[in-house]
């Protein structure tokens, strides 16, 4: 029982991880409809510059909070210098684009801290483990990634559903046309828009900076999952996105934590050892291609 | 118009006879391996390697200059083949050497010996090569792949530990890694678990390990995910819990990235920076004097492939048309390796020793190092050889 709360937990922080990409993505393709390949480049950005900042300041708070403005500041400066271009370009162009632009921030990168992974520290007071009930103690770090996902999510929820911002995306979601036509600077939108979205993968980015490996073209392994997510919520809605992303996120890890022994049960220990790790790392795909069939919109499809 | 073509064709076969005596002045070694993606830091590590061996032998070999011509394979076995076939029929080279990638190194060696050129393989080890499809042509200056697996089961196995839980990336090499790890450790296995490849985030994994409670785990992670995987073991408060063994997974090139979590990791392998043998000292001391950190076995088998070229040519004083000549020379392994003395299977790859290495703090303040502990394997053998026709 311990075991299934401490993997739901795991799949909860997996979740909110993906969210923060995918909240940021599933905008700029349903408000901008551009699909772009290189949001795995800012979540890159913002490891790096976090473990930057920390070092450089000595002050991890201090170096998050650098790390965020940096990747609005780099989010804003693509979106001016290169994506404004190609809104009006079909799929195809911008999927060109933005791939040019993956190798373009990975070559940076290598170019600015070399090929090699990077260390990137984590302050003392957030090792350690937190007893949450008895006999499950779980990383403070990732619980503290929990919070933080769940904190950025209301803010969104709130930002969206009651300001005038939030209404402008809502409206540029499902219909463009019709926001600029009733005088909206559609420019300026798109430029928040995607500076926040950035903003947003990289505070993932920064998150991930101290557990996982800080390398040129982290951003690439963990987009393919973020797409999955933004398919399952619905392209466009926030909502979807905090959906998806938290059932991919509990479907994945429960799935390569308990996929195998289930099977077990049902078949032969070998059968479920040669289909079990097969089977889990497929289960989100398989669940996508549910979600397709059944609800072709995604399950909070935002245009009607 | 005729004229023209025939004054051209002239001119191309006046080209071709030219050739084959312009690069007799020369020898041209064609060196693969990947430098681009994040992969690129092995191929970085092999690249400094090469160029520190061509150095140390005054860019000569048997008084010829040494031309060296470099190929990105971009870890994937098309291009590897085609940068090959590049450097055979645009070069023509007279070695082909590096390949990181065993699914690469299928591709690329069969093309080299295929077209009657030497390959000295640096790194991949597929069984293949050492078993049924060696050749004459092809050598390698690393290890057969399962050999180091096979150091690590052995040493568990004689150390008598029990109840080792298991964990590789679900691909053709990690599950090598598991054959060869259980060739020789006969002990019990509490789970065997594959985890996707290129996985960043095992927290799932470690949270099923802990709750298995074994004696002692063993992994094959390399390159980043070995990162996200060490991190996160000793973030989980495992480290201390469960000791860890693994191979291919703590090296000099992720120690600078994981630091103090590599502490007290325990891998196999043939050779460490810190044997004690001139050739090594010289390496590494050069190496890290030029490059401000310490070479990885990558750079030193990439080292040694220059330096069994160089035998080779040196052999045959040159003349770099006896062939037969230099893969004579070349069996005998006559040369300072940074692993010390080592001799060559039947099949082309080292008879050599592998020691257990463990990483321990490295001089105050710097990154963690591999220090050798002991001996696992004297003169060990791949275990493929005897499927190897090749009688000498």
């Amino acid at each position: 029982m311990i075991l299934i709360i401490e993997q739901i937990l795991n799949g909860l922080q997996l979740g909110v991880m993906l969210f923060l990409m995918a909240a940021g993505l599933t905008l700029v393709f349903g408000i901008m409809n551009l699909v772009n390949l290189a949001h795995g480049a800012l979540y890159m950005v913002g490891a790096y510059l976090a473990t930057y900042f920390f070092q450089a300041t000595g002050s991890f708070v201090l170096g998050v909070a650098l790390a965020l403005a940096g990747t609005l500041a780099v989010g804003i400066l693509t979106e001016l210098v290169a994506l404004r271009t190609l809104y009006e370009r079909d799929h195809l162009d911008q999927v060109l684009a933005t791939f040019g632009l993956i190798l373009i921030f990975n070559e940076l990168i290598a170019m600015l801290w070399g090929r090699a992974a990077i260390y990137s520290a984590l302050p003392e007071y957030l090792q350690g483990h937190l007893e949450i009930a008895a006999g499950l103690r779980y990383p403070l770090y990732r619980l503290l990634i929990i919070v933080v996902g769940l904190a950025v999510a209301a803010a969104l929820w709130y930002v969206v559903v009651r300001t005038r911002l939030g209404m402008l995306i809502r409206a540029g979601a499902s219909n463009r046309t019709m926001v600029a036509a009733l005088g909206i600077n559609i420019r300026l939108l798109y430029t928040v828009v995607f500076g926040f979205g950035a903003a947003l993968a990289g505070l993932a980015g920064i998150m991930a900076g101290p557990i996982y490996a800080v390398q040129p073209g982290m951003g690439e392994l963990v987009l393919i999952q973020v797409f999955v997510v933004i398919v399952v919520g619905g392209i466009g809605s926030i909502r979807g996105a905090l959906a998806g992303a938290l059932i991919v996120g509990l479907v994945d890890t429960l799935g390569r934590a308990f996929l195998k022994p289930f099977l077990a049960t049902v078949t032969t220990p070998s059968a479920a050892d040669a289909a079990g790790p097969a089977l889990a790392s497929m289960l989100i795909y398989l669940l996508m291609a549910v979600v397709l069939a059944l609800r072709p919109e995604g399950l909070f499809a935002s245009r009607g | 118009m005729l004229l023209h073509k025939a004054v051209l064709a002239g001119l191309v076969a006046g080209l071709f006879a030219a050739a084959p005596a312009l690069s007799q002045q020369k020898v041209k070694i064609g060196f693969i391996t990947t430098l681009s993606g994040p992969q690129g830091v092995i191929g970085n590590d092999m690249r400094n390697s090469v160029e520190l061996a061509l150095d140390h032998l005054g860019r000569k070999m048997a008084g010829l200059p040494v031309e060296i011509i470099y190929g990105d394979d971009q870890v994937k076995p098309d291009v590897g083949k085609q940068v090959a076939d590049e450097m055979l029929k645009k070069h023509q080279v007279n070695f082909v050497s590096g390949v990181i990638w065993s699914n690469v190194m299928l591709a690329v060696s069969p093309t080299v010996t295929g077209a009657g050129t030497l390959m000295v393989g640096t790194n991949a080890g597929p069984n293949q090569l050492a078993g049924k499809d060696c050749n004459e042509r092809h050598f390698t200056t690393s290890w057969q792949n399962d050999q180091t697996p096979e150091a690590m089961g052995k040493y568990m196995q004689e150390a008598g530990i029990n109840d080792v839980y298991v964990m590789a990336p679900n691909y053709a090499a990690g599950k090598d890694m598991l054959n060869g790890f259980k060739r020789y450790y006969k002990g019990r296995i509490v789970d065997e678990v594959f985890t996707r490849l290129g996985q960043t985030d095992y927290q799932a994994e470690l949270s099923q390990l802990r709750a298995k409670n074994p004696k002692a785990v063993f992994v094959f992670y390399p390159g980043g995910m070995g990162i996200s995987f060490l991190r996160q073991y000793s973030e989980a408060g495992l480290r201390g819990q469960f000791p860890l063994y693994s191979v291919y997974t703590v090296d000099e090139l992720s120690i600078p990235a994981v630091k103090h979590a590599a502490l007290g990791q325990l891998e196999t392998r043939y050779w460490s920076p810190d044997l004690k043998n001139p050739a090594n000292q010289k390496f590494v001391g050069d190496y890290q004097k030029k490059h401000g950190r310490p070479p990885s076995f990558y750079g030193a088998q990439s080292y040694d492939g220059m330096m069994l070229i160089d035998s080779a040519v040196r052999a045959v004083k040159g003349n770099l048309a006896d062939q037969k000549g230099m893969i004579a020379a070349m069996r005998k392994a006559d040369f300072n390796s940074t692993r010390g003395k080592f001799s060559y299977n039947t099949n082309h790859h080292p008879i050599q020793n592998f020691y257990l290495l463990k990483a321990v703090a490295g001089p105050s303040g710097k990154d963690p190092v591999m220090e050798i502990q002991k001996t696992v394997f004297a003169n060990h053998r791949d275990s493929f050889y005897k499927e190897c026709a090749m009688k000498w």
